[in-house]
């Protein structure tokens, strides 16, 4: 069996006999969960080890005929920035699940269902970034609103049926753009080379210009929406606000990523003359929505706000790196994703603990943390340096990489970009403050630190994060080839070529 | 280049300390101070060992390598974690281990009584760490990480005691107004890329020919940007202040000796750069010439003595700033001066704390008076810091500070002129004020209205100062002789072959010189001999008034930075709900009903909205414009 398809299965199989077991042994469910995605992520390393760095076709490729009728296949394979993005998914799976072992509880459905949705999803993820045929590609990527939809509208808190259909909706309609295009290409394919939903073959269709902007359209919106892209954020901070810190993490970590793959995947793959006639709009966009969402960030009050704020703001830095088609800001914007699931991921569930000892999400809540719970708070310290950036630590590399391949071409651009870094100084200093220093708050005098489960858990997010900072070369290994073939394939060269030193 | 496989240890050795002491956490409480102290003292020793390594080569083989690993490798974007150890980085390196090493020592007795000493420890290592790091680094971004890392060590150091609100907000302000000096930092190596392909120091200067002028000046102003952040010069100095809410030990080493004078280094590191950027030069001189009296001013008017010495700093980092504005020949002065400084202001800072520690940490100096007879050795040592800052000669500063008003001079014309007569008057005010913490700390009438008499400090607090003090009378002395630093210094910042030409002799600036220091101290002597009250008068001109508000550049900042933002935040808040999300909500009620769209049209949202959509477009389109340009 081939080890991609391995990986995409075995949570699948897992959902599935989670299901033997009864439902009040709740501990055993949670134990099984964690045993089958450990499995996963394990099994993701090896395929990882078994990637040849040195090619840039797809690997673990396969394909086997699942709709004769419209020949469409179901057909994987994966390059670097699938793999590193299956990496990351497969990798926090098991992180949230430890780490938010009791938030399963208390939901509208039984604990055994919130894992099996759990578990559906990574099969999701999985095949979404391992899929090489557009129709298996879409049905992945509607598939997943299912169980984030019934995560949200289940097991949330405050508001959740509201923010779940809002998701749900939003979802829906730039879906509903998106398949129109796939249609439409599909169309055009059978006009020139015959009816197919393969990728490789789609990117050789001749298209006019005017009907290439339009299905350029339909997927980048639906993209921009996953993404989120300012102004079709709205759904994010109340989705964020109203899902389970795990949720959330899966949700602004990994799933919003498919949004800004998919524009590398297949807006510039297959629409490269639209990209281009696009590509000042959305540059701006992201200009945008990295400033708006830095300020929108300083301005909340809920920590759940201030970090789905905080990656509107970082997804604006990946656009922008997309865009500008460098090679830098190509692999510096891939790096990036995975920078930041893993470093949303740190602040996610910490913030998780913090709000479910204190029972509120409301940062004035809190107060004067680092001397009552000093584990939790140095975890917050370092995931929130982590979000603003600081040298050494993950992000940094890829935020730099982007700024750096931005401003070879876009220097206002890349120079406005730059500014947002005096904002992430502040609304992460600014939340620190509050939760951390100053006097203890009233109530949360006895508040208690990080128990030995918790701290197992941040702790590998936490190293990520570190060495990552220091030593991110084999994953940008992983992703500049490819990168680089998807700036090339653009029609792009890079303005800075190799110096003669 | 010969390599070296010690430089690591320097940057290893504290930074693991520092990463043991806090994940030990109590455990480590008991010894956590000597580990600290001990990897100190032996990033010092390795210091020693390579400065005489490097002494015993010849001159063009001195400076060595590391390579570490490949750090960044994008396309043509190759960054390695690479150090360098030359001629100007040994002087950091022997400064920031050496001064950094007394004060650690200094702290096992400061802070004995502090329940969180173990952390102190751990970020004083971090900070050693980052800043070897900062003057190892052998390009700019590897700089970069050492430049935020010494900024987050400064951060941590000044919230030590952040359950006081206003010190952890004093740590944020000085967090974030080094970031604003970053987005400087960033963009000098974003253009440095786009220029020259490559951000090391040596790959740059090796092409500095191929560069244009525009974008060198870019470049320098930049870099200028990063260092007002990091060495608290005009407009970027109102954190400096603030940040004296650290532990006094803090103050000395990190915001007097070393830290705050990365913004120094970084420009003569970057002298290749300014060498041909005559604009940016320009503007290195006009920002030391307004910092160097901006911090004067301040300082004649503060009663906290920590605050007093800070505006002091910024003012002697100032004339270091100015001087490296000066030419290849100033880099030299500028580095004298910085050394020099590093001593005496360190050793007055120490003293400050001393002092401190026997009055039961007031820091207000009206509060003060006649401690130098209950504190003889605080005082003499003190002392001999003061007549180093004051440039009394043979004391530390006369050499340094007198090079710089000298080389000012002789820059001649209108521009020398102007300068000489700035760090001139700026030596006359630095005489009075600093007279001035000396009578009111040390002398006359007792005003601290308890009966327990201030005590010395033990010897573990006044073997450093004393130390520092030797520095404070020789440094000068030993840095000038026949021209040692500025030889030693001369494969760095390639000094000009030919002779400077002198339009004052030298013995004339210093005549000049040390008559308006005479002034200084005299109408210093005069105001404040004889009784003081135990309060500031409030009676007082609107100059002090202004300097007691440091110029008025928090109430600046506050008017045009922060009020605005807040007012834009506020606003974007309403902005995202009732338009944008109120758009999506709108249309998902316009799809449900048609009523509820009808309803929708009459209460007048929509021609709002599209008013709104009118002027969105336009400024989305001006952006594009703009952006892509």
């Amino acid at each position: 069996m081939n080890l991609l398809t391995l990986v995409g299965a075995l949570p699948l199989v897992g959902a599935a006999l989670i299901y033997l077991i009864p439902t009040k042994d709740s501990e055993l469910v949670k134990k099984f969960a964690l045993l089958v995605t450990s499995l996963v992520a394990i099994a993701a390393i090896f395929l990882a080890v078994g990637f040849d760095k040195s090619i840039t076709s797809l690997q673990y490729a396969q394909s086997y005929s699942w709709i004769p009728t419209f020949n469409i296949n179901f057909a994987l394979g994966i390059d670097g920035i699938s793999l590193v993005l299956i990496l990351l998914s497969t990798i926090l799976v098991p992180i949230v699940i430890l780490a938010t072992w009791n938030e399963s509880e208390g939901g509208r459905w039984s604990v055994k269902t919130f894992y099996v949705l759990i578990l559906i999803l990574e099969t999701m993820m999985v095949g979404v970034f391992a899929a090489s045929d557009l129709f298996l590609f879409y049905v992945f990527f509607e598939a997943m609103l299912i169980p984030v939809y019934f995560l949200i509208g289940g097991y949330g808190t405050g508001n959740r049926s509201a923010a779940a259909v809002k998701f749900l909706l939003y979802s829906l309609f730039g879906g509903l753009l998106m398949l129109a295009s796939v249609i439409g290409l599909y169309v055009i394919a059978g006009n020139q080379i015959g009816a197919t939903f393969d990728l490789t073959q789609l990117a050789t269709l001749e298209i006019d210009n005017q009907t290439e902007n339009f299905l350029f359209l339909g997927f980048f919106i639906a993209f921009a929406i996953k993404a989120p892209l300012w102004p079709f954020h709205t759904w994010l901070p109340d989705a964020a606000k109203s899902a389970t810190p795990g949720t959330s993490v899966l949700l602004l970590g990994v799933l919003d990523k498919v949004g800004t793959y998919g524009m590398i995947r297949f807006c510039l793959a297959l629409f490269p003359d639209a990209s281009k006639t696009f590509t000042p709009l959305i540059i701006t966009l992201s200009v945008i929505s990295i400033i708006y969402g830095a300020f929108m960030a300083i301005g909340q009050k809920d920590i759940k706000g201030l970090i789905a704020f905080t990656s509107i703001s970082h997804f604006g830095f990946i656009t922008m790196g997309i865009f500008a088609m460098t090679s830098q800001g190509m692999s510096g914007a891939n790096l990036y994703m995975v920078n930041h699931g893993f470093s949303t991921a740190a602040l996610f569930l910490v913030a998780g603990w913090m709000m479910s000892r204190r029972n509120s999400s409301t940062i004035s809540d809190f107060g004067g943390l680092q001397r009552v719970t000093p584990v939790m708070a140095w975890s917050f310290f370092i995931a929130g340096m982590s979000g603003l950036a600081l040298p050494g630590l993950s992000s940094f590399v890829s935020e730099f990489l982007v700024l750096v391949g931005t401003y070879t071409r876009y220097p206002v651009a890349a120079i406005i970009g730059t500014l947002g870094i005096v904002l992430a100084a502040l609304y992460i200093l600014i939340p620190i403050q509050k939760t951390l220093h100053g006097p203890i708050t009233e109530g949360n005098e006895n508040m208690k630190d990080l128990n030995l489960r918790e701290k197992i858990s941040i702790a590998p997010v936490i190293a990520i994060i570190v060495v990552m900072g220091f030593y991110p070369k084999p994953v940008l290994d992983l992703i500049n080839p490819t990168s680089a073939k998807v700036v090339v394939d653009a029609g792009y060269s890079d303005p800075i070529a190799e110096v003669n030193k | 280049m010969p390599t070296s496989e010690n430089l690591l240890w320097l940057i290893a050795l504290p930074l693991f300390s520092s990463a043991i002491l806090l994940l030990a956490g109590k455990r480590a409480n008991s010894w956590g101070h000597v580990m600290g102290t001990i990897v100190s003292a032996s990033t010092f020793t390795i210091g020693l060992v390579e400065f005489f390594a490097m002494q015993s080569r010849p001159e063009e083989s001195r400076a060595v390598t590391q390579k570490l690993f490949t750090w960044i490798s994008v396309g043509s974007f190759n960054v390695d974690a690479s150090l360098l150890l030359d001629q100007l980085s040994i002087c950091f390196v022997l400064l920031i281990t050496g001064v950094g090493t007394l004060i650690h020592v200094y702290s096992i007795a400061y802070m004995s009584h502090d329940l969180d000493r173990r952390r102190f420890f751990a970020y004083l290592n971090l900070f050693i760490a980052s800043m070897l790091l900062l003057v190892l680094g052998d390009s700019y971004l590897n700089l970069y990480v050492g430049w935020e890392g010494v900024g987050l060590a400064s951060y941590l150091l000044i919230g030590f005691w952040n359950q006081k609100p206003a010190y952890a907000t004093a740590a944020k302000k000085a967090f974030v107004a080094n970031r604003v000096g970053d987005v400087g930092l960033s963009l000098a190596i974003m253009i440095a890329f786009a220029t020259f392909g490559d951000v090391s120091f040596a790959g740059m200067k090796e092409n500095v020919d191929q560069a244009s002028s525009t974008q060198l000046t870019a470049i320098g102003l930049m870099l200028l940007l990063a260092a007002c952040g990091k060495s608290a010069q005009f407009p970027l100095q109102s954190w400096l202040g603030d940040a004296m809410a650290g532990p006094t030990p803090v103050s000395a080493l990190i915001h007097a000796a070393t830290m705050v004078t990365a913004g120094v280094y970084l420009i003569t590191r970057s002298n290749f750069v300014f060498d041909e950027a005559p604009i940016a030069q320009l503007m290195v001189l006009i920002i030391g010439g307004i910092t160097l009296l901006f911090g004067a001013i301040i300082g004649t008017a503060k009663d906290d003595i920590k605050k007093a010495l800070a505006a002091s700093t910024m003012s002697q980092i100032g004339y270091m700033i100015l001087a490296t504005g000066l030419g290849p020949i100033g880099y030299a002065f500028a580095i004298m001066h910085l050394l020099t400084h590093g001593f005496f202001k360190a050793s007055m800072f120490l003293g400050a704390g001393s002092v401190m520690h026997g009055m039961k940490d007031e820091v207000n100096m009206r509060k003060y008076g006649g401690i130098g007879k209950f504190m003889p050795i605080t005082a003499i040592t003190f002392g001999f810091g003061y007549l180093a800052i004051i440039g009394v000669p043979p004391f530390a500063g006369f050499y340094s500070k007198d090079k710089i008003i000298e080389t000012a001079f002789n820059e001649g014309g209108m521009k020398g002129l102007a300068l000489g007569l700035a760090t001139l008057l700026g030596a006359m005010i630095t005489a009075f004020y600093m007279t001035r913490v000396v009578i009111l700390t040390f002398f006359g009438n007792e005003r601290w209205g308890h009966k327990d008499e201030p005590h010395e400090s033990p010897a573990l607090m006044l073997i450093p100062i004393a130390l520092l003090s030797v520095g404070s009378i020789a440094s000068g002395y030993i840095l000038s002789r026949g021209e040692a630093l500025v030889h030693w210094l001369e494969p760095v910042v390639n000094p000009l072959k030919e002779h400077h030409e002198e339009l004052l002799p030298p013995i004339v600036v210093s005549l000049m010189t040390l008559g308006v220091v005479a002034i200084g101290v005299t109408v210093a002597i005069l105001k404040y001999r004889g009784v003081q009250a135990d309060h500031a008068p409030e009676k007082v001109s609107v100059l002090t008034k202004a300097a007691r508000r440091d110029l008025y550049q928090d109430d600046f900042n506050e008017a045009t930075l922060m009020r605005p933002g807040q007012v834009l935040v506020r606003n974007l808040l309403n902005i995202d709900y009732l338009v944008i999300d109120g758009l999506v909500r709108s249309v998902g009620k316009v799809s449900v009903t048609a009523g509820n769209q009808l309803r929708t049209l009459q209460n007048g949202y929509v021609r709002s909205y599209a008013l709104l959509m009118v002027i969105g477009a336009l400024a989305l389109i001006t952006t594009i414009w703009v952006v892509t340009a």
